[in-house]
């Protein structure tokens, strides 16, 4: 690990100061593991540990916002996420452990970075360390990489679950900078990779991220994760689905569809959800709605089954959020 | 070494007349012919480049409780909790087995919650209190979770041991053993290459239904 300053920021203000020249450090269970490796190599760490920034409140009309230092585990267990969107608190509970999860924030899991095994081995090409280095992964092993908006210079997965669950519902990131507060739709905040690897959040330098919002969602709304892996627990997905369905009258109104563990980012499906709509749940329905899932899937070498893993999660998690309502 | 010594608050551990396991690894190290130049940090030795930042390297004061006791240590800004615990308070029964989150040997309760000690920088632990497997027994008397593990004889090497059971005492206090199924899934942190994983259940489940 390389040598740091360290400095705790005591309010926002001062946090936004160090920030212009510091990292920010929250669980750290990401940062400290990746500066061991001297992937990350920060000369600075603002520990925003002490910033008021753990409520969870619900907003007009019954969203929720979940502040970026909530832990994992409370953000999991707490009533009103549990009873308004089930599907975050299940990503939650199925992502990393329980210790994990105790160290980890909210905020962070957006900002953690993928798992991909040439981005962590300091030996290897891997554009998002090294801009211009190569991809060691594209002729490499591959088995766990993404099938979905991939670049020529990047084919590594986003790897978090919650995130799956942030993309579906539309989520809102809160951020705060020099330069005041802004809002940032989640499915602009986490960025493609396309030449730029390198560049993963839509975020300025010094930016805080204070809080995410879940919309408001029309009631009653049934909501889920799937997550398929190598093994039962703990470990990342090989895919993963997150659905919320508003049904009344026997009609699906809204649906909220994204699919993780195969794209560069968290996959929202638009087409998905858009053949949900207006629809009667039925068996002939899941199936035809989740064929959607893969379409753009550009497999690779040693990823080829999730194309079909992909859709039978998909069609599988809408079964089981779509039919109990 | 750059890392300054532990400044604890009560008096050091007496030295056993008799080489423990520990300092018989050190010796032979030693004797082995490694010259620590730079000094130990984060546990491992040092390269050259390295050695000379660190001689440089920014360090901070904390001020920590671990197991009941107040210290105060100077540590340089990469040592985890962990390396503190093992290399400077000589409390070695947190282990390091993956040292990167992925196996739960080093956990411990910080503030009384399960962590990973090798992902935990100690230099922010400022005002934490920090219970470790020694801490966990009251004196003598072991835990009920460590009599629990003897009884059902829930171990074979026992490195993994202390972070079980530092992990099972969160899982059992989180209100997360209430079958055997989901105290599989909340302990699922804590990996065993023995693969006593049967018998770690048991001993969580009934330590957890004595409570």
């Amino acid at each position: 690990m390389h040598p740091f300053t360290f400095t705790k920021a005591s309010d926002t203000r001062e946090a936004l100061n160090a920030g212009r020249r510091g990292r920010y450090i929250a669980g750290g269970t990401t940062l400290v593991d990746l500066m061991r490796e001297t992937v990350e190599r920060p000369e600075t760490l603002v520990d925003i540990s002490g910033l008021p920034l753990r409520d969870v409140t619900v907003t007009k009309g019954g969203g929720l916002r979940i502040g970026a230092l909530v832990t994992m585990s409370d953000a999991a267990a707490h009533s009103k996420v549990r009873s308004l969107f089930p599907v975050v608190s299940e990503a939650l509970e199925l992502s990393a452990s329980a210790q994990l999860r105790n160290m980890a924030t909210i905020g962070g899991n957006i900002m953690q970075r993928t798992r991909c095994t040439y981005f962590r081995d300091v030996t290897a090409n891997c554009n998002k360390r090294e801009p211009g280095s190569g991809c060691a992964a594209r002729e490499g092993f591959n088995r766990t990489h993404a099938i979905l908006g991939t670049s020529e210079s990047c084919v590594a997965t986003h790897p978090s679950d919650v995130a799956v669950a942030f993309a579906a519902l539309e989520a809102q990131v809160h951020l705060l900078g020099p330069g005041g507060e802004r809002t940032v739709p989640f499915g602009d905040f986490l960025l493609r990779p396309g030449s730029t690897p390198n560049h993963e959040q839509a975020l300025t330098r010094g930016e805080l991220i204070t809080a995410v919002e879940l919309p408001a969602l029309p009631r009653p709304l049934k909501s889920g994760y799937l997550k398929v892996r190598d093994r039962q627990s703990y470990e990342f997905a090989l895919t993963s689905a997150a659905v919320a369905l508003h049904i009344s009258g026997g009609v699906i109104r809204d649906a909220k569809v994204a699919a993780g563990g195969v794209g560069t980012v968290p996959w929202k499906l638009p087409a998905v959800e858009k053949h949900l709509i207006g629809q009667r749940p039925s068996e002939s329905l899941w199936a035809a709605a989740a064929e959607k899932a893969t379409e753009g899937a550009r497999p690779l070498k040693h990823n080829r089954f999730k194309v079909d893993l992909l859709e039978r999660t998909v069609e599988r998690q809408l079964r089981t959020v779509g039919d109990n309502t | 070494m750059s890392t300054e010594l532990p400044e604890s608050e009560s008096s050091p551990p007496t030295e056993e007349s008799a080489p423990t396991r520990r300092t018989f690894v050190a010796t032979t190290t030693a004797v082995g012919g490694v010259v620590i130049a730079g000094g130990v940090f984060g546990g491992s030795i040092l390269s050259k480049p390295e050695a000379a930042a660190a001689s440089a390297a920014p360090s901070s004061r904390v001020t920590l409780t671990v197991n009941g006791r107040k210290h105060t240590v100077t540590v340089d800004n990469r040592t985890s909790l962990l390396d503190l615990l093992r290399e400077h308070l000589d409390l070695t029964g947190s282990k390091k087995g993956c040292n990167a989150g992925a196996c739960g040997a080093c956990t411990v309760l910080v503030d009384g919650r399960r962590v990973n000690s090798c992902l935990t920088l100690a230099v922010r632990l400022d005002g934490a209190e920090v219970t470790t497997i020694e801490g966990l027994g009251d004196g003598d008397r072991l835990h009920p979770l460590q009599q629990a593990f003897i009884d059902e004889d829930a171990f074979q090497c026992g490195y993994c041991t202390p972070g079980q059971i530092m992990s099972g005492v969160g899982c059992i206090e989180e209100g997360h053993a209430g079958s055997k199924d989901e105290i599989r899934e909340w302990m699922s942190g804590n990996i065993c290459r023995c693969g006593c994983y049967p018998k770690i259940v048991r001993a969580v489940e009934q330590t957890a239904r004595r409570k």
